[in-house]
Order: structure tokens, then sequence, then C-alpha cells
């Protein structure tokens, strides 16, 4: 084809003193699936801001198909050009799925809006794109997936024939995400082109086609997939020899003395688990998004109301539905999602890492000192303590998440997707502290959807629909715990 | 493994501190108060004498009470338009219980000096039933507050029938008449009010608490912090405050009025977001809070002693609320929510 649906030279961007691009460049040949990937804080998502028209570049330029890109101020000229699908919705959710494909033009070019007309066209829209949402339905009310699905097929209807996807993946599980897949390669074969954000490797062997790494604001490498393999594409990505280094942690020594014992515990989406975690253990939890793995994390570590059984901790038993009460019993948590859950993103790293052990009095100083430990501790890229954790990239905001857990040197760990949204070294450097913990004595539950993860576990329970179905020894194949997982068990 | 440490290891030596602006934001209104001052000396020889300053003080002293309680409630994420309500409401309602219908009470003959008591005691009480309604029963804050205002409101008028109540207990006037070591005591009772917030809010895990639920309500949760029972003291103290600068309010005018508070709550407000509190929670100090209350005073003495007319007073002070919000604005570098 030769045609490029985007290019762009020389884009340097600064913000403040940090350089977020320097000098870099990519072209997207039409008709492909392009990936980007780097870890987090080489420019990826700066970049998506320049080629979407958020942001103009301070040198550089850009062009679609061959034309220059609109000035910034023109966003409905760059809405024909391109369009991206974020991982924060930019959809009404109180607006319906019809009104939202044609927000802000509604009228359809006729003045007034003619509420039937926009609900057929809508209806037309949703099937030429096969998208099977009714277009009454609100957007609050869509599954993450068919509320990307939307996105997609409103950007489409626009006219964009190139789709940027910021990591679509990361709030899919796994038949969703093989559906989105799907999706993209039909789409590809009528002319759509992609350019597709991911943490995860794999991905990107799936459904692209060339693959972009960039490194700490600069551009190291472009290749067609075929041609890179997984160590080489890590190496660029990070700049070492070597893949994806998790500490399997077959040498860790065991212990008969048990520290967490869950008695038949039922609660919600999960119903009589059963589980004990002896020192130094490590347990994993798998299962799709409606398995209750998340649900039964939440419920051991008090967010939850159990409906029956009971949880303690060296014998003691732990009160239910109580945060304080299970912190008390020695029972740290990285919750489910850091943004939701896990940090007030304002506050200082200092006081994110010490919000759960600070005593009654609370010393700046202190605070300080416990913020400088824990930023040398969990290896954070931070200017100092002091720093608001909203200007930390997600790896060393899942770090000050994790130090947080710690800090009360809990004697079970609960990690509910501990490395969501990280990059491989974030990933390698929390993975490395799970390993260390343990061999420090503590027991430590890993709730997670990827098998790096789970690798660093002593067993694996893989929970379908409430329950617990397989357990898994060391050593499993990623074949026979997938299939687990999406409940193809073959046992 | 790589970096990850099995130990936690001791922190680098901290370098020489960098001089950073965002630790002073606190005084950014500081040098806007000293111009203030200078402006004033200027415009009138008597601005910077010890009785005018003090008077300035003794005027601010019931909205800064109603501005500390509002601050704490505004970073926990919520706010309660009642608070002026309640200024008028509780010393009306505790002196009607007491004095006997031919002054204008209920009649149901009390004791004097359970005045006090009992107005403090209506102030847990409105706090209290606010945050049952906004926490427990899960209504919105600013309506449920809202509701609250006009009903607290026409409450007092029809327990007083429109009409101040003059035969107020001796002990009940005593605070907002008394004078400690020269200042009026109205002040002495701010300032330890204030103190006693600022330590709190900066060095109590109580205090830091609120900043935590104010910032992201579902982290404070799930870091251990009991957000309903914090939210709900925080309630509780914002009324008990608005209920003492009732009282010192009854105490500097010798009655309640009918009109008690009246129209305050605009004020509160307005000294808050000046203050750099956010009016979406988790952010600002009681500090910049109170030097919002400071600035607004200033100004408003300098209209007073330029000798604006009254009609135009009230007008000038709507207009002179923007401006500080404007200067504020440009003076703290942040857009204010």
């Amino acid at each position: 084809m030769g045609e490029f649906a985007a290019v762009a030279r020389g884009v340097t961007k600064r913000f403040g003193r940090t350089l977020a691009l320097d000098d870099v460049g990519i072209e997207v040949r039409a008709g492909e699936s392009h990936a980007l990937v780097g870890r987090n804080g080489a420019g990826k998502s700066t970049l998506v801001s320049i080629l979407t028209g958020m942001r103009a570049p301070d040198a550089g330029e850009v062009a679609f198909f061959g034309e220059p890109a609109p000035p910034v101020a023109d966003s409905a000229a760059w809405r024909r050009h391109v369009a991206c699908v974020y991982q924060k919705a930019t959809v009404v959710p109180e607006l319906s799925v019809a009104e939202n494909l044609f927000i802000n033009r509604q009228d359809l070019g006729g003045g007034l809006i003619r509420w039937k007309k926009l609900r057929r066209r809508a209806c037309e829209l949703l099937e030429t794109y096969d998208v099977a949402v009714h277009p009454d339905e609100l957007v609050s009310a869509l599954t993450v997936e068919q509320r990307q699905l939307v996105e997609i097929a409103r950007a489409l209807s626009i006219g964009s024939r190139f789709v940027i996807l910021d990591e679509p993946t990361a709030q899919l599980d796994g038949p969703a995400i093989e559906r989105l897949f799907d999706r993209m390669r039909s789409l590809q074969d009528k002319g759509v082109t992609f350019l597709f954000i991911s943490h995860h490797l794999q991905e990107v062997y799936e459904v692209c086609q060339t693959v972009t790494v960039y490194r700490d604001a600069r551009h190291v490498v472009t290749a067609p997939v075929s041609q890179m393999s997984k160590p080489d594409l890590i190496e660029a990505m990070t700049g070492e020899v070597g893949g994806l280094t998790v500490p399997s942690g077959d040498d860790r020594p065991s212990s008969a003395e048990e520290v967490l014992t869950v008695s038949s515990l039922s609660g919600d989406h999960f119903s009589d688990i059963s589980l004990t975690a002896t020192r130094g253990e490590v347990i994993g939890l798998a299962g799709s998004a409606s398995s209750g793995k998340h649900e039964f994390a939440e419920t051991v570590y008090g967010l939850r109301k159990p409906s029956a059984g009971s949880i303690s901790v060296d014998g003691a038993p732990v009160r239910g539905g109580d945060v304080p009460a299970a912190l008390e019993a020695g029972i740290g948590c990285v919750p489910r999602d850091r943004h939701h859950q896990g940090l007030v993103l304002d506050l200082s790293i200092a006081e994110n890492a010490t919000m759960s052990t600070a005593g009654t009095f609370v010393w700046p100083s202190a605070q300080r000192a416990a913020g400088s430990t824990a930023i040398a501790s969990y290896d954070v890229k931070a200017a100092g303590p002091d720093q608001p954790v909203s200007d930390l990239s997600g790896g060393n905001q899942q770090k000050v998440v994790m130090a947080r857990a710690l800090a009360g040197d809990p004697s079970v760990l609960v990690l509910i997707n501990p490395t969501a949204g990280v990059d491989v070294k974030s990933k390698e450097s929390l993975l490395g502290v799970v390993d260390a913990q343990a061999r420090r004595g503590k027991a430590a539950v890993v709730v997670s959807d990827e098998l790096d993860d789970l690798r660093v576990c002593d067993r694996v329970l893989v929970l379908f629909h409430g329950r617990v179905v397989r357990e898994f020894g060391r050593g499993w194949h990623d074949q026979e715990l997938i299939a687990a997982i999406e409940g193809m068990s073959s046992e | 493994m790589t970096k990850a440490m099995t130990e936690p290891v001791a922190a680098p030596a901290p370098g020489k501190q960098k001089f950073r602006l965002a630790r002073y934001q606190d005084l950014a209104l500081v040098p806007v108060i000293v111009l203030l001052l200078v402006v004033g000396a200027v415009l009138s020889p008597i601005f910077l004498t010890p009785a005018n300053l003090v008077a300035v003080l003794t005027q601010q002293s019931e909205l800064s009470l109603l501005v500390l309680g509002q601050a704490m409630i505004l970073v926990v994420g919520k706010m309660d338009l009642s608070l002026e309500s309640t200024v008028g409401l509780a010393p009306a309602l505790a002196v009607a219980l007491i004095i006997p219908a031919s002054s204008g009470g209920l009649d149901v003959g009390l004791a004097a000096w359970l005045a006090l008591p009992l107005c403090l005691l209506i102030g847990v009480a409105i706090g209290g039933l606010n945050g049952f309604l906004i926490l427990k029963v899960g209504l919105s804050g600013f309506m449920v507050t809202l509701g609250m205002l006009t009903m607290l409101r026409g409450l007092q008028l029809a327990i007083t029938e429109g009409k101040s109540l003059i035969d107020v207990p001796e002990s009940f006037l005593y605070l907002g008449s008394a004078t400690w070591l020269g200042l009026p005591a109205a002040v002495w009772i701010c300032v330890v009010c204030y103190a006693v917030g600022i330590f709190v809010l900066k060095y109590l895990r109580a205090g830091r608490s609120l900043y935590a639920i104010g910032g992201n309500s579902e982290a404070a949760r799930a870091a251990g912090i009991r957000v309903d029972r914090v939210v709900w003291t925080v309630l509780v103290i914002g009324s008990v405050l608005a209920v003492v600068a009732g009282i010192l309010m009854t105490g500097r005018l010798g009655s309640v009025a009918a009109t008690q508070g009246e129209g305050m709550i605009f004020q509160v407000f307005a000294a808050a977001v000046i203050g750099g509190i956010s009016l979406q929670g988790g952010k600002g100090t009681l500090f910049g809070a109170l030097s919002g209350v400071l600035m607004l005073g200033l100004v408003e003495q300098i209209l007073r002693l330029q000798g604006v007319s009254g009609f135009y007073i009230k007008a000038s002070y709507g207009a002179v609320i923007i401006l500080a919000l404007i200067v504020t604005r440009f003076a703290t570098g942040q857009k204010q929510e």
C-alpha cells in the first residue's frame, strides 16, 4: 500500500523541566495494526495526546494520509482524521447509546433534534459495526467491553479511518479480549488502521504487524513484529539484556505453621471457599472477571461483609467486613484499583504510604522519614517523600500502594491485581517484593489475571462462578491454567 | 531479582532541602493581608490603632468559627449550609426553654445555668441529624442541609413569634461580652479553636484522615479509616462551632435576634474558598481559611472607614468578594474548584 495513515516526525514536547518526547517519530502504515510499547514514562501517552490533537508539540510535525494535521484548536477536523479509545471513558454515562453516538451532532444536520431518526441512525450504525447494544440503553449500564465498542463505532462513524486504542485490554477479561481482537482484525480487513498500546506484550504478537518501542522519551526501534522476539522487545523497552525475570520462589523455604485460615467463607459472588496459608507461602487465585476472586480477596481484607464462614490470622478470628480489624489482625492489602481504592492522589507519597499505620500523632518529620524509607525500599522513582502521588507514573504509584500495604508489617498480604497497568521493570520489582516478603515468613494471596504474577506462587487456585474448581501446584503449563480459568477444566 | 529489597533500607540522607513554593501555599494570603493593612493605614489614620484592629478581630470572631467548621466539612468532601440558621436557632431555643412566656419563652422554666450546656447539646443534635440523613439514609448533603437551613430558621421564627429574645440569662451573655487579658473573650476563643484545629489537622492521625477522605473516600476506607464515623464527627463539630458563634453573637448584642446569623453562609463559603479550601474536598488548610476571614474583615473595615454608604455596602461587599477571589486565584496560582 505504501501510504501512511499517520506520520509524526521530529516531535519534541516538554512539560516544565521534564522532556516528555525528545525528537521522536512514528510511521503507521494504512491498514496495519501498529503497536506502540514502552515502560511507564516512555512518552506513549504524550504521543497519543499529540496524535489526537489534545496537545501541540513544541517542535515537529504530524500528518494523516499525507495531509498535514489541522491546528489544535480545530477539534472537529482532528476527529475526522483520528479517534482514540482511552482507558478512561469519553462517553457520557447518563445519556443513551444513541445520543452518545451522535453527541454534539444530535440534530444530524437538521437544526432540530428528531429523536426517532436519531434512534434509527444509531441502530444502523450499531448494526454496521455489529455491536450488540440497544440504542436506548444508558451508557452507564454497559459493560467496559460494550462501552469500548460504542466508542469505536462512534469514531468510525465520524469518518476517521485511524483509531488509537490506549490500553484497551486493561479492564477486559480473557474472552472479551479475544472478541476485541477478532473485531480489530475484521475492521482491519475493511481498511481501518490501528495504533495499539498495551503493557501485555503477548497481545502485540497476537494482533499487530509492526511494533514501535519508545524508551525514556526517545524512539528506540520500529520493526515488523515477526522480526522481534520477546526478549528482544523487552531489551528494547528496558535497555537491558534478558527478558522479564520473575522470581519463581522454587527455593523458598516452606513451613507448616499456618498463618491465614479461611473456612467456608461465603459472600458476594462466591461461596464456601476454604483455604489455609502457611508462613512463607504464596497462594495464587485465578479466574475470570466474574469468578468471584476479587470479591473473595476483598472480603478477607474486610472491604466486604461475609455472609457466612470465618477468617483467622495466627489462630485469632478476625471480625468480618471491618478493615481496621483486618489491619489490626495483621492483614495488609493492595486493593484492586489504585486510582479508585489505592491512593489519595493529591496527598504526598509519605502520607499515602503511612495512611494505614500512623499513630495518634503524626509528626511530619517522622512521616517524611517513613516516606523516604518506602521510596528506597520499594524502588520508587520520585523526587522525594513530599511529592504528590499524582505526579508518579503508574508503576511507581503501584509501589506506593505496596508500601502502604506492607507498612504495618502484616503477617498476611492480600494482593489484588498487584501489577495491573505497570511496565515490565516495575512488575519485576513488585513481584520481587512479594517473593522477598514470603521469604521473611509472611503468607500472601495474589489475585491476578496475569500468568507472570501467578508464577511467583506456590500453588494456584482457580475459581469459577464463585467456587474453587481446580488447584495447581508449581510447574503448571500456561495452556492448562488458561483452560481452567475459562471453565474448560479437563480433569 | 533486581532492586527489590529484602529489608527496608535506610533512606538516603536528605540533602539540603530545596525551597519549594508549594510548601508555602498556606501563606499565600499573608502578603495580601499586609498590603491591606498598608492601604488601610494610608487611607485612614486610625486604621492601625489597636482599638481598630481589635474591632476587626471581634467582628470577625463569629464568622471565623463558622468558617473553621465549614472548612473542616469541606475538606472531608461535604458541605453544611445549615450552619447559619444553627447560629440563630440554638441560642433562641435554649433561651426560650428557660425564660417565661411573658418574655417570649416557652414557659418550660428550666434552670438558667442550663442555658449554655443546652445550647451546645442542640448543636450536637443538629449536626448528628444532618450526619444521619446524609450518611445513613444516603441523601444528598447539599439538599439535606439546605432543607435544614430553611427548617431551622422557620423553627426559630415559630418559637419566638418573629421577635428578638431580650431576657437572656446572664451566664449566656458572659462569653460574648467579657474581656480577658485586654482582649475580648471571643477573640481568645477563636484563637484557641483555630490553634487546636490547625494542630489536629496537621499532627493527628484523625485530622489527616479528613484529607484522605476528601481526596478519595474509597482509598481512605481501604486504608482502614472509618469514613462514616469521621465525617459524622466533623459534621457535629461544625454544628457545635456554629452554636459557639451564636453564643458569642448573643453575648455581644445582648439579645437573640430573630434573624441572627442570616446571610452569613455566603461569607463563610467566600472566606473558605479565598483561603484556599477546595469545594471538591481534600484540599486546603485551616490557616488558609483563617487568612481568608481576616482578609474579608480588613476589606470590610476599610470600606466602612471610608464611609461607603450603607445602601452600597452590601453591593460593594459582594463585589469585593469576587475581587478577592480573583486576587487569590493569581496569588496562589491555583484554579478554584
